[in-house]
């Protein structure tokens, strides 16, 4: 029986296309009905999807609808349909909820911002591509999602497109995005040409005839060209530099589609792909190299960043990093159940940051903040819980998924990967203690409270609006006092309170049998990465372990949560006891520390080894050397021999009669000669 | 006997001083003589091949010719007399305000 | 003796014709032309066209070149200007093309399919009781085969004569 998953995508597109046409004309309240109405629709028949769910037997899972024909080429064709089993169905949860939540915060936020109805569509739109992407049912829907996610996410990095930096930033993620989807296109090509369809059923039923590649064959190459275009989606090396330019945007756009949704598609891609993923060591191999390095290099710029929305999307990097070493060691489940928690954990980061950031009137730079727990106590207590939980430390949810995957990342047998995990889960403590003290405690830095009206830092637009709007955001401080830190407005603090609420149970499924659990959510996922393993399934099957390593696997966590308290008190100390510290410190590390401080110059390398190339042949040869110089010339050319040779045959047109009397007997001449030759011949 | 090319070869030397006059002189009715000539060079042409096919439609036409070339003559004639009129001169370098 | 005459014609036609390009009155080129004109029409009567011979001295030297002389005399026209250059299109152009034909047609006409073997005129001319170019049997041509172009320039010449009316008329 069929369940209609068709309803899911479109909802929040016709949320989207009412809103983005007819938008302009309504009131405040209208653009909400639609856009929240519609996500919440989308939520609710979710969660009613979910529930009938669990009542399939298992020879119907998955769940496969097909709707239409799309394309037709040959032997290939494509169609629209929707493959529901575990995976996409926590995926589907986990948008259209979190989706949800962040669309009511958004109401409080944009709440004086021009464009209101322009920033939903674009949600909305957003979350229609999002879950296209999650239910296709083949990789050719889901790779319209995929785009489609690109685009929104460009749409809203540049919402405020009259600045420059936000403009360029757009222009820098979906570019980069490009360069990634390029290599999943090629990805996509083989699997056309060897397998003759992207139906993920007919693949991976396909797959099973395939061995474990020993040596780089088909299937790594599909692999690692799956992992080129993840790494372009999700951030990771080297495709990861779109992010921290992406916080131009919106905050809850950040929170969005840079935390808890778009990035993990690259995930959720490689974990759909496990059956590809598991015959090939090599590509599963380069997916947990790329992640692991990722995570500590991401980690190690977090620390030193300055503005608070920076931190988070180094260390939303950092986390997808987690994320892919998880899938890149056969444990998918893992991966995703981090995914699960992250979005929680990080979707309430940003929002606490955008309320921070909000209440201080558009102050992004921690250095112009702290003691904010006094004016702003919900907010505080919403973003500690997301503090302890990034850290790892238990009870709450991130400490059961980021343990999950160092322990199963120790027993496949990568210890030195392991390692590197731990050294990031420290750095990750440390940072992000080190934005929790700079923010929250100690003395107040920003301008005094009487002139703190109208300190408008990087996330404001102010930079390219109208006078009018600049008047509507004065009006906005003006009736909340002279721009005292505040705590936001109730609409934006109940989003955060129930994502808090998340981050604490969020874990509480994915408890292992070491603790006492029974890893429910491993559970859950398994029968989705069995279903088309090779053969002699090994590793992936289930975190059961022996009674003798259960003490192993309660010592790394005790070793885990002991990273987390190092980074914690050294955060404690440079930043709350002796805060002179870090300054002196950084005068002592000097070039290396600015080094640091500079994202180690990726950027700027990636300007001059790829961009300014390009632009130069742009600009010499395919600009001056071509479309000047072959295009314009060969049509002006052509013109100026017309020219000339109509003034050429001008001449014979002189007005004088002598030479027309000669013109004359020179053409009956040649009849004469044509005439005596046809003759004579 | 008069071999036929004898007439033949009279016939093109006048048809070329008909044309040398054409293009040399400057007078406009010296030079309408000189078509003329030409004509004229073409009748005995036309008359000859005639005698030697005993084909009397050469004569007919050479009869045409003339009278268009009556007619020709005539109206040629008038035109030169308005241009006269006009320009003052016979002279054809003159006659040149078509000239760019 | 057909040659002779035709040899003494042939050369007064030519000497008449290169007078006109020579002199440099038009009335002198006038009169050389009416000459040429005059030893064509012998010509035609040794080629046995009586009847166009007649017509060429009545039409041709009687009508055609009285009007050229009227009209030289009438606009008095002198002698031709020496103007400091000619056209040269004309000059370069022409000279050289009139020669090359000439060549080319004297050549042709000289060594190609036995032209120069068949000759005209003398004894054949002089069969039957109807000679070959007497009126009747051109008139029994015209006037029948030809009858459309005969009406046809018949219209031509009216046209032409109330043209020439038309142009030469004074403005009033």
């Amino acid at each position: 029986m069929s369940l209609h998953l068709w309803i899911i995508p479109l909802l929040p597109l016709a949320g989207a296309a009412i809103n983005g046409l007819l938008g302009k004309r309504f009131p405040k309240t209208v653009v909400n009905l639609f856009a929240l109405g519609s996500t919440a629709a989308a939520f609710v028949y979710a969660l009613w999807v979910a529930t009938q769910f669990v009542g399939l037997p298992a020879d119907q899972i998955p769940h496969i609808e097909r709707y239409a024909t799309w394309v037709t080429g040959g032997t290939f064709s494509a169609e629209y349909g929707t493959y529901l089993d575990q995976l996409s169905l926590v995926m589907l949860l986990i948008v259209t909820g979190v989706g949800f939540l962040i669309h009511v915060y958004s109401v409080g936020y944009m709440e004086h911002e021009g464009g209101y109805y322009r920033y939903f569509a674009y949600l909305n739109l957003f979350m229609f591509f999002m879950l296209t992407l999650v239910l296709a049912n083949n990789y050719l829907l889901m790779f319209v999602g995929w785009e489609g996610v690109g685009l929104a996410s460009y749409l809203l990095i540049g919402f405020w497109f009259l600045k420059e930096s936000a403009a360029n930033a757009g222009k820098k993620a979906f570019i980069t995005n490009r360069v990634g989807d390029f290599g999943f296109l090629i990805a996509l090509f083989l699997l056309i040409k060897h397998f003759g369809t992207l139906q993920y059923d007919a693949v991976f039923k396909a797959l099973a005839a395939y061995p474990v590649e020993a040596s780089a064959g088909l299937l790594t190459a599909i692999g690692l060209l799956m992992m080129v275009g993840a790494s372009g989606k999700s951030a990771q090396i080297p495709l990861y530099v779109w992010l921290p330019d992406a916080m131009e945007g919106p905050t809850p756009v950040s929170a969005l589609i840079h935390a808890a949704t778009m990035v993990t598609a690259g995930v959720y891609m490689v974990a759909r792909s496990s059956a590809v993923f598991d015959r090939s060591p090599i590509a599963l191999a380069t997916v947990a190299i790329i992640g692991t390095l990722t995570a500590i290099f991401a980690a190690s710029i977090g620390i030193l960043q300055t503005d608070i929305k920076k931190v988070l999307a180094y260390s939303t990097i950092s986390q997808l990093g987690y994320m892919f070493m998880g899938c890149g060691v056969a444990a998918y489940g893992a991966g995703i159940f981090h995914l699960m928690t992250h979005a929680f954990f990080k979707a309430l980061l940003f929002l606490s940051a955008g309320a921070i950031i909000h209440g201080l009137g558009g102050e992004q730079d921690m250095r112009h903040m702290g003691g904010l727990r006094k004016y702003m106590p919900y907010t505080f207590w919403c973003m500690s819980v997301a503090t302890f939980t990034i850290a790892g430390f238990p009870p709450l949810a991130a400490f059961f998924s980021k343990d999950e995957i160092l322990w199963r990342t120790w027993t496949s047998g990568n210890q030195a990967l392991w390692l590197i995990g731990l050294i990031t889960g420290a750095m990750t403590s440390f940072y992000m203690f080190r934005l929790w003290f700079l923010t929250f405690f100690g003395d107040y830095r920003g301008p005094h409270p009487e002139t703190a009206g109208h300190a408008h830092g990087a996330d404001g637009p102010h930079a390219g609006h109208t006078a009018a709007l600049h008047d509507a955001h004065a009006a906005h401080s003006s009736d909340h006092g002279q721009g005292v830190p505040h705590e936001s407005p109730r609409i934006m603090v109940v989003p955060l309170m129930i994502l808090a609420v998340l981050s604490v149970v969020g874990g509480w499924v994915g408890i292992p049998p070491a603790l006492g659990g029974s890893n429910h959510f491993d559970h859950f996922l398994e029968p989705v990465f069995l279903r088309y393993s090779p053969a002699p399934a090994k590793a992936p099957a289930g975190a059961e372990a022996h009674p003798k390593e259960t003490g192993t696997e309660l010592a790394f966590m005790a070793i885990s949560v002991a990273a987390a308290a190092i980074g914690f008190l050294g955060a404690w100390f440079l930043y709350y006891k002796r805060t002179d510290l870090p300054a002196k410190l950084a005068r002592r590390a000097g070039g290396l520390y600015t080094f640091v401080l500079d994202k180690y110059k990726v950027d700027e390398f990636y300007n001059a080894v790829f961009i300014q190339p390009i632009v130069m042949i742009a600009t010499n040869i395919l600009w001056k050397g071509i479309d000047v110089t072959v295009i314009d010339g060969a049509v002006d050319e052509s013109a100026v021999g017309a020219q000339d040779v109509s003034d050429g045959v001008r001449q014979m047109q002189s007005g004088n009669i002598r030479s027309y009397a000669g013109w004359v007997a020179l053409g009956a001449a040649a009849v004469i000669g044509f005439m005596v030759w046809t003759a004579v011949r | 006997m008069v071999p036929l090319s004898y007439y033949l070869v009279l016939s093109a030397v006048l048809f070329a001083c008909g044309v040398a006059g054409f293009l040399i002189k400057r007078n406009i009715i010296t030079i309408f003589m000189a078509i003329e000539l030409m004509l004229n060079a073409v009748n005995l042409a036309f008359v000859a091949f005639a005698a030697e096919w005993r084909a009397l439609s050469g004569h007919v036409f050479v009869f045409f010719v003339m009278v268009v070339a009556a007619a020709e003559a005539a109206v040629g004639l008038a035109i030169i007399i308005s241009v006269f009129r006009t320009r003052e001169t016979l002279n054809v370098d003159r006659i040149n305000l078509l000239k760019l | 003796m057909h040659l002779a005459l035709f040899l003494i014609f042939a050369a007064l036609c030519v000497g008449a014709a290169i007078n006109l390009l020579v002199q440099k009155h038009p009335i002198n080129s006038a009169l050389s032309l009416i000459v040429v004109m005059g030893s064509l029409a012998l010509l035609y009567l040794l080629l046995g066209a009586e009847f166009v011979a007649a017509v060429q001295v009545i039409v041709y030297a009687g009508a055609i070149m009285v009007l050229f002389v009227f009209v030289i005399m009438l606009l008095n026209a002198g002698e031709e200007e020496v103007l400091p250059h000619s056209s040269r299109v004309a000059i370069s152009l022409g000279i050289p093309s009139l020669v090359v034909g000439l060549t080319i047609g004297v050549w042709v006409i000289g060594h190609y399919a036995g032209l120069d073997r068949i000759a005209i005129g003398g004894p054949q001319v002089q069969h039957g009781t109807e000679s070959f170019g007497a009126p009747n049997p051109v008139a029994h041509l015209l006037f029948r085969d030809f009858v459309l172009p005969f009406e046809v320039t018949s219209i031509l010449v009216l046209i032409a004569i109330l043209g020439a009316v038309v142009l030469a008329r004074r403005e009033e």
